[in-house]
Formats: structure tokens, sequence, C-alpha cells
């Protein structure tokens, strides 16, 4: 049982920060590298506004998240708005340097040592017991409801929502988007915010969970091939992927090597570029359009 | 090299022997000469800190040149690199530890390695390309280097493997400035090979695959077996690379191969310009000497040891800020730099070269 919450825990966390990729993916076709740091930098935010809004940790929450979408539109509208157009990999390697620069901002601003954003909201962390024998802690719980709703509410999102149809238009074909009226940078740039958006919000319940290091982008590295796996741009193949790579991940370090924590999702995606590189979900032209 | 780019005026080949000569003209020759001077007289003049950077600069300059080869003439994008490092590196002191294999048995033992992970590593080519190669060397570096931790832990060497240096003929290496000769003849052998396949049948292929693939294949051009001699070849440098590497340090550690020497060379074939060899060179030196400089800079800052703890985060910060620069700013490098200057002088007193086809 304890396994089986593992499991879904480790999932949700990945398909959290999976469906950032798949975002920015899907509506501009560039791979984001910096999407672990862009996620760290949401859980110091976080960190931040609790210390200016001491005492008040709703206020604080809000902030940071809508700091957050403001750091995603402005990565676009200042670095990535300047790719568009360039070679897909010139496009990848800036997202590569920007991640670069922001850990070594991040560590001079916070310094590398662990920090508890929890503590310094006030909340503490309880163990939930479930039925079945199964524990969980409290922000784990949130985090996989998080999961449920930032899901819910980007399938709602893209299937009716007028920014919705946009973006999914512009992914599809730029430049009859473009020729009906849609603004392609606005698009990009609202898909950039949504993606550092949820990608912050997996950071911060991370934090909020069990502290905030530096090893964090780990995570939101190991997170890519959940996004892969499923298709990079499929939102529901993030979520079977996440799920894929999640209970890889738990079972190997259960039965076989705890080392193999960090290789597995990469020993997961090699096989899935072996035998279906667009994923499960994804579109096979995807692979002739790179 | 690049197209038309203007050399000594008058100048004409005659002869085959003039096609296949290294220099073409006198003022070549002679600048040529004058820096080989310079190269053998600096380990003379330099203290032992800066025979160590020239150390670095050349083993980082076969790797940049080994990536350069797959990357920036065939195309194939490697986000791996430090994983082919890693491998070489591990064969040396694997074979160093178990066996007591001499350097002539594990450079070479390095090299096969590395030409095989080459094959690993180029198989998912044949398939995917862009985004898609480059993600899946990612994972393999993760793999590669998930070995070299696992061979580590369980033979105990939880901290990195010690090697002797190596012997010659009952003689170590072990002087800076031996060492220093070594890495030089193995930084230009490097070069020299890479020269010579680029003007060769297997550059042109690559180049071929690299500006069109289907195009390339219509020419008759056998896309996978290039595409996978390109792989091994790099690879096999890359290796050597890292064998050298752990001679040189005496000491291998998977903690020296992370993600961030992978995104260090990429940085290097794009600071120094894709596509040109010459980038290569001038990528690997800047990109060695960049943390340094750093260094030097905060030095000059007040209260300079306030800054000592968190130098590396200065660099992370200072190094992704150059790279992004040069992406945005300067695509083609510093090789791009370089010729601005080379035509401004040789166009000089005129601004742009005359429009093709005028006035001829």
């Amino acid at each position: 049982m304890q396994l089986a919450v593992n499991i879904v825990v480790l999932s949700a966390i990945y398909a959290l920060i999976a469906c950032g990729y798949v975002l920015i993916y899907r509506v501009s076709r560039v791979l984001n590298l910096a999407h672990g740091e862009l996620m760290m930098l949401g859980a110091y935010l976080l960190l931040a506004t609790a210390a200016s809004f001491a005492g008040n940790p709703v206020a604080a929450i809000a902030a940071a998240v809508v700091l957050s979408l403001a750091v995603g539109i402005l990565v676009y509208v200042f670095l990535m708005r300047k790719m568009t157009g360039e070679m897909v990999l010139a496009a990848v390697l800036t997202t590569v340097a920007l991640g670069t620069l922001l850990r070594g901002l991040m560590v001079l601003i916070w310094s590398a040592q662990q920090q508890y954003p929890g503590q310094a909201l006030g909340f503490d962390n309880p163990a939930i017991a479930l039925p079945g024998g199964g524990r969980i802690s409290t922000f784990a719980a949130i985090l996989v409801v998080t999961t449920a709703l930032v899901y819910t509410g980007l399938f709602v999102f893209l299937r009716f929502g007028r920014w919705g149809v946009r973006m999914r238009a512009a992914g599809q074909n730029p430049l009859l988007a473009a020729q009906r009226g849609i603004n392609l940078h606005a698009v990009y740039a609202l898909a950039w915010g949504l993606s550092t958006l949820t990608g912050s919000m997996a950071g911060m319940l991370i934090a909020l969970d069990s502290g905030l290091t530096s090893s964090m982008t780990v995570i939101g590295l190991k997170a890519f091939p959940a996004a892969l796996v499923g298709g990079l741009d499929s939102l529901v193949g993030a979520l079977v992927g996440a799920l894929i790579i999640g209970a890889a991940e738990v079972l190997s370090i259960q039965y076989v090597d705890p080392l193999l924590s960090d290789v597995v999702p990469f020993l997961v995606l090699i096989a899935m570029l072996i035998v279906r590189p667009w994923g499960l979900f994804g579109t096979r032209e995807e692979l002739d359009r790179v | 090299m690049s197209r038309g780019t203007p050399r000594a005026s008058g100048y004409f080949r005659t002869d085959y022997a003039q096609d296949l000569a290294l220099t073409q003209t006198r003022l070549e020759r002679a600048s040529l000469l004058a820096f080989a001077v310079i190269l053998a007289a600096f380990p003379f003049l330099a203290t032992a800190f800066y025979l160590d950077l020239a150390c670095q600069v050349f083993l980082a300059a076969i790797g940049a040149l080994s990536l350069m080869l797959l990357t920036g003439y065939a195309g194939q994008i490697s986000l791996g690199h430090a994983g082919l490092l890693a491998a070489g590196a591990f064969t040396a002191g694997i074979l160093f530890r178990e066996f007591n294999a001499p350097f002539w048995v594990t450079l070479p033992a390095a090299a096969a390695v590395g030409a095989l992970l080459g094959i690993v590593f180029g198989l998912p080519s044949l398939r995917l390309r862009g985004l898609y190669l480059a993600v899946s060397t990612l994972a393999l570096h993760f793999v590669v280097v998930y070995l070299g931790g696992e061979y580590e832990s369980k033979r105990g060497y939880s901290t990195g493997i010690m090697i002797d240096a190596p012997t010659i003929g009952g003689y170590a290496i072990t002087n800076g400035r031996v060492w220093y000769f070594v890495l030089l003849v193995a930084a230009v052998a490097t070069l020299l090979i890479c020269i010579n396949l680029l003007r060769s049948r297997t550059g042109r292929a690559w180049r071929a695959i690299r500006a069109h693939e289907t195009v390339a294949e219509a020419l008759g051009i056998n896309i996978a077996a290039y595409k996978l001699l390109a792989f091994v070849i790099s690879s096999a440098m890359a290796a050597v690379a890292g064998a050298l590497f752990a001679y040189y340090r005496h000491f291998v550690s998977v903690e020296a191969f992370s993600l961030f020497l992978s995104i260090q060379y990429v940085a290097m074939i794009i600071v120094g310009g894709m596509g040109s060899l010459l980038g290569a060179l001038l990528g690997a030196v800047f990109v060695t000497l960049f943390p340094y400089l750093i260094e030097a800079a905060l030095q000059q800052l007040p209260n300079a040891q306030s800054y000592a703890g968190v130098l590396f985060a200065v660099n992370y910060a200072a190094f992704g800020a150059v790279m992004i620069l040069f992406l945005l700013f300067e695509p083609l490098g510093l090789v791009g730099i370089w010729h601005r200057v080379q035509h401004y002088f040789l166009l000089w007193p005129f601004k742009h070269r005359p429009v093709a086809g005028a006035g001829k």
C-alpha cells in the first residue's frame, strides 16, 4: 500500500512538472531544458514572499504564484522571443544557457543551503494515515490534488477556452494561426507563463513537503522523460508517462538498487526512443518537423 | 575555408601538391612557424599555474574538436559529450586498478571503448533527428555516469579512483613541462586528423549530410554508415581525451563528469563558432580560461575574500550569461568576429564586399 502511495505521489510530481514541458513544446516546438531551474526559482520565490508577507501564508503563496507567471512571460519576452524562427537547436541551447544562469543566480541570492519555506510560512506537515495502511504527508496529498486540478483545468482551458483554442491553433500551424489574426507572441508568452506557473507550483509544493536545495533541478530534469515517453505534444501522454516513470523509479528503488533512482527515468526514455520515438500519445509527424 | 574569403591576392594553386599542402602562402607559413615557436617556448617561461592552464586548454581542445566534427560538421547534436569523456577516463582507471595496465594499453582501450559507445550513442541518430537525438545522447550521458558511479561504490573507491603517472621506459611523466608537450602533441595530432578527415571523402559526406540528408542520400552517400562513423570517430577522440585527463589528474571520479561539463563542451563550439575547427580551438581556450578570468576579476573588487565562497555560483551565472549573449548576438561565435576583423582589413578602405558579379 505504501508502495502504491509512493508511486502516486512521485507520478503526481512528475506529471505536474511534465505538463510544463508539454505546454511549451506543443505550442512553440521548443524544448525548455531550463524548466527544472524555473521550477526551483518558483520555490525560492515562495521563500522570498514568505519573508515579506510574514504571518499571511495565503497571500505569500498567491504572490509567489503570480510572480512565477510573470517570470515565465518575462523569459519569453526578453529571451525566447528573439529565438523564434531560429534553428530549433539554438533555442534549446538558449534554454540550457538560461538554466545555467538561473542556477548561478539562485545560489548567489539564496545560498546553496537547504531551506524550509514550510517553516517560514508556519506550516507543519503531519502525515495522514490512509485506509489500507499507507501514510502520506499533508503536502504530498495536496500535491496530488493540485496535479489533478491543474490537469483538469488545462484540459478545459485548451478545449473550451478562447486562449486555449488559440494555443492549439498556434501549435498546429503557426502560419495559418497568424493569418487568422492570432497574436503568436502573446500565445507563446502565455504558454511560457503557464508552463513556469505549473512548474513553480510543483517546486513550491516539493519545497513545502521536503525542503528546498539546489538539487531540485535534478527532479525537473527527471520529469522530462515523463513528457517524452507520453509524447511531447500530448497532455494525456504526460500524465501516463509520469505514471510509468514514477512506477519504474519507485519499483527499482524498492526491488533493485537505490542508486538506480537517478538513471531509471533515462533508461525508460532510451527504451522509448528506440521503440516509439514520438511517444505513446504523440503525433508521429512530429519527428520530421524537428 | 569560408566562401569567398579573400586570401593573398594573385595567389593561384597550380599543382596538386599545393592543394594538399596545409599552408598556402608565405605569410601563413611564417605565422604558423612563429606560433609553433611561441608554443615551444611557453613552458620554459611560464609558471606552474599557467602551465596547468595550458594543459587544460589542450585537453579541452581535443574534446571540443571531436564534438565539432560531430555537431559542427556532421550536424549530429550531442548533449552527452561528458559521458564519453567519462567512459575514456573510467576505462583507463579501471584497467589500471584491476589489471595494472600500462598507458599504451589503456589509451587504445579507451579509444576502443569510446568507439563502441559511439555506435551506441549513434544508433538513435539513424531514427531520430535534432531535438530527439540531443535528448537520447543526454540520457546516455546519465547511463554512462551511473555505470561509473556504480563501479566506484561497488569496488570501494567511493571518493574516486587514483591512477599513477604513466611511465615510459622506467621514466614516470610527472613533470608539468613534459605533460605540456605530451598534451600539445596529442592536441596537434587530433587537429591534423580532423583537418585531413574533413578534406577527404568522409568530411565531404558529413557536410552533405548536415546540409540536407535527403539530397546527400540521393547523391549516393551512405547516410547510416557516415553518421555512425562520425559518432565513432568523435567518441573515440573524446574517450582518449578523457583517459589523458585521468592520467593528467591522477584521479577519476564521476563528479568531474557532470551534465555541466557537457554543457561546457557545447558552449565551446557555440562560443567558438559552429562548423570551424579554429572555432573549436578558440572556444576551448575561452571556456577553459573563463572561470579564471572571472576569479581574477572578482579579486579586483573590494573585499575580495567575501566572494570566495560564491565563486562557483558567479561562474555559473556568468557562463550562462555569456552563452546567451553569444547565441543572441553572435551566433557565428568568436570565428565570426575574427572573420569580420579580417574582412575589415582586407576590404579597407571599403566597407562592403562588391556585389557578386558586379564589375567583373
